[in-house]
């Protein structure tokens, strides 16, 4: 078998708690993230145009939809001769068999695939972030440094520092230390749970790992501090761009109102790297007559009488006539019929809130679960 | 679902009237609908009633169209067994040329396991359920079964095309003729036939030998007194694409819901090539009215009663108006347009003022990427 100079694998087992109804039936990287995408999109297609062919994803979390929705990777480019996209879910062996006890757990238990690719250097990612990163820059820096690890860090304020893994570096960017959520934060610099390691040295402390009982078999607190602690040459490589963890439905919120400008942070709209998603075939977005639109996203499938004011909405929604959609995000084929009055909430999939409803007091976000019938409320005649 | 068809559309077709959106393409690839072209419509007809072994007979200029099916994938026909088959004309003499080129890829047809055949044309745009038809042409035991369309439009729309004449008790076809436009009412043919194989093998190979046929619809119907040909009424949307003002028209009619509900369905979808658009962005400012609008725009103008295709960028102060744009555009600060078709990639300057009319829309042709 040919060999691969890198393969990546994406963390995607996590359920996202604090996602809450979101998550309920999906692993947060499937969540709906965009107007038409999921949030694993972002990792997938930044895979793809950064010229990645052979990728892993670790599942583990009610894995049922993002299955569904990887396939074979027909629309990143993964449907590959040689490489290609793999979920890789936990098993069973001779001797049992164990869920993914943690991140650097869930990489050792799947060795055999990435030694099938004998690459030299491996990528780990997360499937939780949204952002846009070339990682054959970060690549390029790794080799250039000749570094053992390097790790994507990004500038955040020093009020936020404390929620993030820091990073301890000197000023050839070598990393010195590693604090994971400190209360007196030294730097700046947050890890943003991208890694490129040589795949040598990885193979190594994922062993060394494996054999210690007391380890939690985590990136972040064993094989980082561990590489370090053995003197192994670690390097920051600083990003800078937008790069979002949405791991509330507040910042999940949030990052959808970042969207909502031509030229906005996530360069959405930027073809030059396109983010790649499984669609349905659906016809284009109608405006009826008497609709407004005002920053706001809306795609395929979509019939719109009704006005929308800084809100998005996902492929197949109707939007009824007198309807005011302010603030909010709306799933898909979810229907809002008419005189309804929805404000800062986020509507998941198959919602159907018929006539003369209000939702939302436009200061928490509102959610509305998946299939969800609100009944009108308005007077029969 | 039915069983033992293939289908094979031939793209045969008038472009006498169609010329300045045919320039760089064939009109099965002219681009309709916002986000289609013209040959979805046929190609997932086909697809949706279980057929997966489909032939495209191209005439010259196929480049935008072998673009656009590529291998097939938008319709599921990328297959190992069956699948999407497209050839394209060599340089065959001009007497008979369709009938030459279904007789030169005679290997493909005889090869296909299918029993029957669906014959089609592109630019009949519909949303059809082609398993009734099988079932009807079954039930008639007759050789052929040709589709067609009543239609009290005839002086305006569907110029030029066959009409028939249908015995109505028997269904069967006594008579064929041509729509000049000068009634209303026609029986206007779909140029959808459906035959067994070797019907198809032996009327090709007749119509390759015969010298008063220009194409091999017309040696068909010259044959038909010796056919028992049957027809099926297909009373419900069918929009031709034969011409500038049909093709200004037919898309206009997507605008209302009683049409676009018959076109796009949720049981019967239409597929075409994926483009991997961002979703649309509506910026503050934009108003938008009674349009259908693809993915990848960026609207801050006015648009109102108006088609706008895949990755078009409307600026401030632009006023469009009863317009079709295609994709791939960008209509710069204050331009003003009215009645106005825009092909692919086309740039319009700021403060452009561009008008047509109802009959007569103003076409802007294609510009070519290359300089």
């Amino acid at each position: 078998m040919a060999k691969k100079n890198m393969v990546a694998m994406i963390l995607a087992g996590g359920q996202g708690s604090r996602l809450g109804l979101m998550t309920k039936q999906m692993a947060k990287p499937a969540v709906p993230f965009g107007g038409k995408y999921r949030i694993i999109d972002f990792a997938l297609s930044n895979c793809c145009n950064s010229g990645i062919d052979t990728v892993g994803i670790l599942t583990q979390y009610k894995p049922q939809v993002l299955n569904a929705h990887i396939g074979i990777g027909t629309p990143w480019d993964f449907d590959r001769v040689h490489g290609g996209v793999a979920t890789l879910p936990p098993y069973m062996t001779e001797v049992g068999g164990d869920w993914y006890k943690g991140t650097a757990n869930a990489i050792y238990q799947n060795m055999d695939f990435m030694e099938k690719y004998n690459p030299a250097y491996v990528l780990i990612l997360s499937g939780d972030h949204i952002y846009k990163m070339d990682y054959r820059k970060m690549l390029k820096y790794h080799i250039d440094t000749k570094a053992d690890a390097t790790i994507a860090v990004i500038d955040v304020p020093l009020s936020e520092a404390s929620r993030f893994g820091i990073m301890n570096t000197n000023k050839d960017g070598v990393i010195e230390s590693f604090e994971e959520k400190p209360a007196q934060p030294k730097s700046t610099l947050a890890s943003m749970g991208i890694y490129i390691f040589t795949y040598e040295k990885l193979k190594k402390y994922l062993i060394a790992d494996a054999e210690d009982k007391n380890s939690d078999n985590d990136f972040g607190k064993n094989i980082i501090p561990s590489m370090l602690a053995n003197g192994e040459k670690m390097v920051a490589y600083s990003f800078a761009g937008y790069w979002k963890d949405v791991g509330t439905v507040e910042s999940y919120w949030e990052a959808h109102m970042d969207l909502l400008s031509a030229d906005n942070d996530v360069k959405l709209f930027d073809t030059d790297w396109k983010i790649y998603t499984s669609t349905e075939a659906r016809p284009s977005q109608y405006i009826g007559s008497n609709a407004k639109l005002e920053n706001s996203i809306v795609t395929e499938g979509c019939v719109i009488h009704g006005e929308l004011v800084n809100s998005i909405v996902f492929p197949g929604v109707y939007v009824g006539k007198n309807t005011r959609i302010e603030n909010s995000i709306i799933m898909e084929n979810s229907v809002i019929e008419d005189n309804v009055v929805v404000s800062k909430s986020i509507i998941l999939e198959n919602v159907k809130i018929e006539s003369h409803n209000a939702i939302g007091n436009g200061k928490e976000v509102a959610v509305i679960e998946t299939n969800k019938v609100i009944q009108s409320q308005g007077r029969m005649e | 679902m039915i069983k033992d068809y293939m289908a094979i559309i031939n793209l045969d077709e008038n472009e006498n009237d169609i010329r300045s959106l045919t320039t760089n393409r064939p009109i099965a690839s002219i681009p309709i609908g916002s986000r289609y072209r013209v040959i979805d419509f046929m190609l997932s007809n086909i697809v949706n009633c279980g057929i997966q072994n489909v032939g495209i007979f191209s005439a010259s200029n196929s480049r935008s169209l072998t673009d656009h099916v590529g291998t097939g994938k938008a319709w599921d026909l990328n297959r190992k067994i069956d699948g999407l088959f497209v050839f394209n004309h060599g340089l065959c003499d001009f007497v008979n040329h369709d009938s030459t080129l279904l007789k030169n890829n005679m290997e493909y047809i005889y090869r296909s396991s299918s029993e029957n055949v669906i014959l089609a044309s592109s630019y009949m745009v519909c949303n059809m359920d082609l398993s009734d038809v099988v079932k009807a042409h079954e039930v008639s035991g007759a050789d052929m079964t040709v589709v067609y369309k009543p239609t009290d439009e005839a002086d305006s729309d569907f110029l030029n095309c066959y009409t028939l004449e249908v015995d109505e008790k028997t269904n069967r076809l006594v008579g064929v003729g041509k729509n000049v436009g000068f009634s209303k009412k026609a029986n206007i043919c779909m140029e959808i036939f459906l035959m067994k194989k070797e019907k198809l093998i032996e009327l090709i190979y007749k119509s390759t030998h015969s010298l008063n046929s220009k194409s091999f619809i017309s040696f068909i119907f010259n044959e038909m007194g010796d056919i028992n040909i049957n027809t099926y009424k297909y009373d419900d949307v069918v929009l031709c694409i034969n011409t500038i003002s049909s093709y200004y028209r037919s898309n206009m009619k997507m605008l209302t819901p009683e049409i676009s509900d018959k076109l796009f369905r949720s049981d019967r979808p239409i597929y075409t090539k994926i483009k991997d658009e961002p979703p649309t962005l509506y910026v503050k400012g934009c108003s938008v009215e009674n349009s259908l609008i693809a993915d990848g725009c960026v609207v801050k103008g006015k648009v109102k009663n108006s088609v706008i295709g895949r990755y078009v960028d409307i600026e401030d102060d632009v006023e469009i108006e009863n317009c079709i744009i295609l994709q791939n555009i960008r209509i710069h600060k204050g331009a003003k347009l009215s009645h106005v078709i825009i092909d692919k990639n086309v740039d319009i300057e700021e403060g452009t003022e561009l008008k047509g009319n109802e009959t007569f829309p103003l076409v802007i042709e294609k510009k070519n990427l290359f300089k």
